[in-house]
């Protein structure tokens, strides 16, 4: 098991190594001068040229990665152009707001879509089916800040329930919107999966014995019918989850959330370097960490991945 | 009241759709017979624009997608047939890329150029590539094993006419899969951006900006932001509709997971 791991972990570091390479190239290779960017319209040239040296800029490119890469080690990410602040100190302080929305929002989604789907598997055909698979289509295609915008049109400015925007903590007259908004496309997709995978395996034998046998019909539905759904589930789980992390940007502008998405957003806009570089690294390392997460876990849940594994392994 | 008179008369001239000239009138008309939509802050009509935008849209999901496709295919074919080192240097590039959340990807790249429908083009290609070369390649694997593609190099055909006239038209049901079903995601990537004031800029009417602009107003003129928006989600379901009935017909084996709406599997 912990084999697995150290297989499926080797491959991610070159990755990583191209993440920050590339990362670098893109940001310091392209049109856009970050110092120039920083002294605005009347400058004095040589005001500009004692920055960009106090910044380190006016090196090569190659000797400014080698630079970032020894920093990278000893767990320093630079300082930010524009505040000075520590990157790391900025990165840290605003993932566990995103992580907190994230977790919220794919609640929501799991929530809703398994409940929704096992609806719809229960009674395909039916009216509830029907709406609800209608609504799954719509829900992941509606524009994420569109419907941010029109849920804080329709709750907080007609019926002024909520708190148009803002960060409140755990409070979940701040969450709740936000998370909805984000949550709803994954909910769709959830609720479309758990219906098709219920459904097929409502036709295998196994579920015919399970009646047979007596269960109650909500037995064999949850307990046999939806442990073939979690695999696909877990999968979007996974791959939406780390798209969560990784800069919910739209909906944290929208709703004022400050969070990972929105730091990363002012700091592309602003030019501000380390920033950017800090907290894209951050983001990949923590898709990459959801997705083996969720290769993991296919191990518990399908006993069937496990003894591929071994076999794979003579 | 501004007079965006270049940009109506343009408006007026290009939209395909839309015969009505776009005219300065009061701003911020409600929906009513004369502007269905209503006006905007200039006094323009929302339907026309959002009818212009819809070009705007169009051009984003077909022409991205073909740069994406067309990358994808080109590396992917090249991975897949001659393997090796190559592949794995161009599979662990498309790994790298696909390791980037795709907006903020999309965001730096365009943030570093001046914002243009073009640079979006690109960005969105740029983007999209890997996801099409992953799967180009695993079809141009489990081609090239079979037995006309042998026959094919016994006989002495160059790796070029056999991966243009077999491998490539043998996979073609796939991939124009793949690009349909990538559009309905280049249209939202396309709205999310110009939303973020990158991409298209005003006053040309991405539905995107239309929303930017219009949350502004949202408690006095919410249908500045409900139309651009409604436009863009009804795109994206046909789009997506498209992609699904294409894969329905190309290639029925993988209906599978949240296929079809609505239809019945028992």
């Amino acid at each position: 098991m912990s084999e697995y791991l150290v297989r499926r972990l080797i491959p991610a570091v070159p990755i990583l190594l191209g993440v920050t390479a590339f990362t670098f190239v893109l940001l310091h290779a392209l049109p856009g001068d970050p110092v120039l960017a920083m002294a605005g319209e009347r400058f004095d040239p040589e005001a500009v040229a004692s920055l960009r040296s106090q910044l380190g800029l006016d090196k090569p490119l190659h000797e400014r990665y080698l630079n970032y890469m020894g920093g990278l080690l000893k767990g320093d990410l630079g300082e930010s152009f524009v505040s000075g602040r520590p990157v790391s100190e900025m990165v840290l302080e605003r993932f566990p707001k995103t992580l907190l929305l994230a977790g919220a929002a794919m609640l929501f989604a799991c929530v809703l879509g398994l409940f929704a789907g096992v609806l719809s598997a229960a009674r395909p055909g039916s009216i509830a089916d029907k709406v609800g698979m209608m609504s799954t289509f719509v829900a992941v295609s509606m524009p994420v800040f569109w419907l941010g915008l029109l849920l804080i049109f329709v709750v907080s400015v007609k019926f002024k329930l909520l708190p148009p925007s803002g960060y409140g903590g755990v409070d979940p007259r701040y969450l709740i919107l936000p998370a909805v908004t984000l949550g709803a496309g994954s909910a769709g997709l959830i609720a479309r999966i758990t219906r098709s995978a219920m459904l097929e395996a409502v036709s295998e034998d196994y579920i015919t014995t399970a009646r047979a046998k007596g269960l109650s019909e909500v037995r064999v539905m949850v307990k046999h019918a939806l442990r073939n759904a979690l695999i696909p589930v877990v999968t979007v789980m996974g791959t939406d989850f780390g798209s969560y992390l990784s800069g919910a940007v739209l909906t944290e502008s929208i709703f004022g959330w400050p969070g990972l998405g929105r730091l990363t957003l002012d700091a592309i806009l602003k030019r501000d370097l380390p920033v950017i570089e800090g907290s894209v690294l951050f983001m990949a390392i923590a898709f990459m960490l959801v997705n083996l997460l969720v290769d993991v876990s296919y191990a518990f849940i399908d006993p069937r991945v496990r003894v591929e594994e071994r076999k794979g392994e003579s | 009241m501004v007079g965006a008179v270049g940009a109506a008369a343009a408006v007026g001239l290009h939209a395909p759709y839309d015969p009505l000239g776009v005219n300065l009138k009061d701003a911020l008309l409600g929906p009513s017979l004369e502007h269905p939509f209503g006006t905007d802050q200039f006094g323009r009509d929302v339907l026309s624009r959002v009818l212009y935008g819809a070009g705007i849209s169009l051009k984003v999901g077909v022409l991205s997608r073909f740069i994406a496709v067309g990358l994808g295919c080109l590396v992917g074919a090249l991975a897949g047939y001659y393997g090796g080192i190559l592949d794995r240097i161009l599979m662990r590039s498309a790994d790298v890329v696909m390791a980037y959340p795709a907006l903020l990807l999309l965001v730096a790249v365009t943030a570093a150029f001046p914002p243009s429908l073009t640079v979006v083009f690109l960005a969105l290609g740029f983007v999209g590539w890997p996801g099409v070369a992953r799967l180009v390649r695993s079809l141009v694997l489990s081609i090239r094993e079979r037995e006309f593609v042998t026959a094919a190099r016994a006989v002495g055909v160059s790796d070029l006419r056999i991966l243009m006239r077999h491998i490539l038209p043998n996979s073609l049901g796939p991939i124009i899969v793949a690009f349909t079903l990538g559009m309905g995601t280049a249209v939202m990537a396309e709205a999310g951006l110009s939303f973020l004031g990158l991409g298209a800029q005003p006053p040309e009417p991405s539905w995107g900006s239309m929303i930017s602009h219009g949350k502004d107003y949202l408690r006095s003129a919410p249908w500045l932001t409900f139309f651009p928006g409604a436009a863009i989600s009804f795109t994206v379901v046909g789009f997506n509709l498209l992609g699904d009935a294409l894969r329905d017909v190309m290639d029925p084996k993988a209906r599978g997971r949240g296929g079809r709406m609505g239809a019945n599997r028992i």
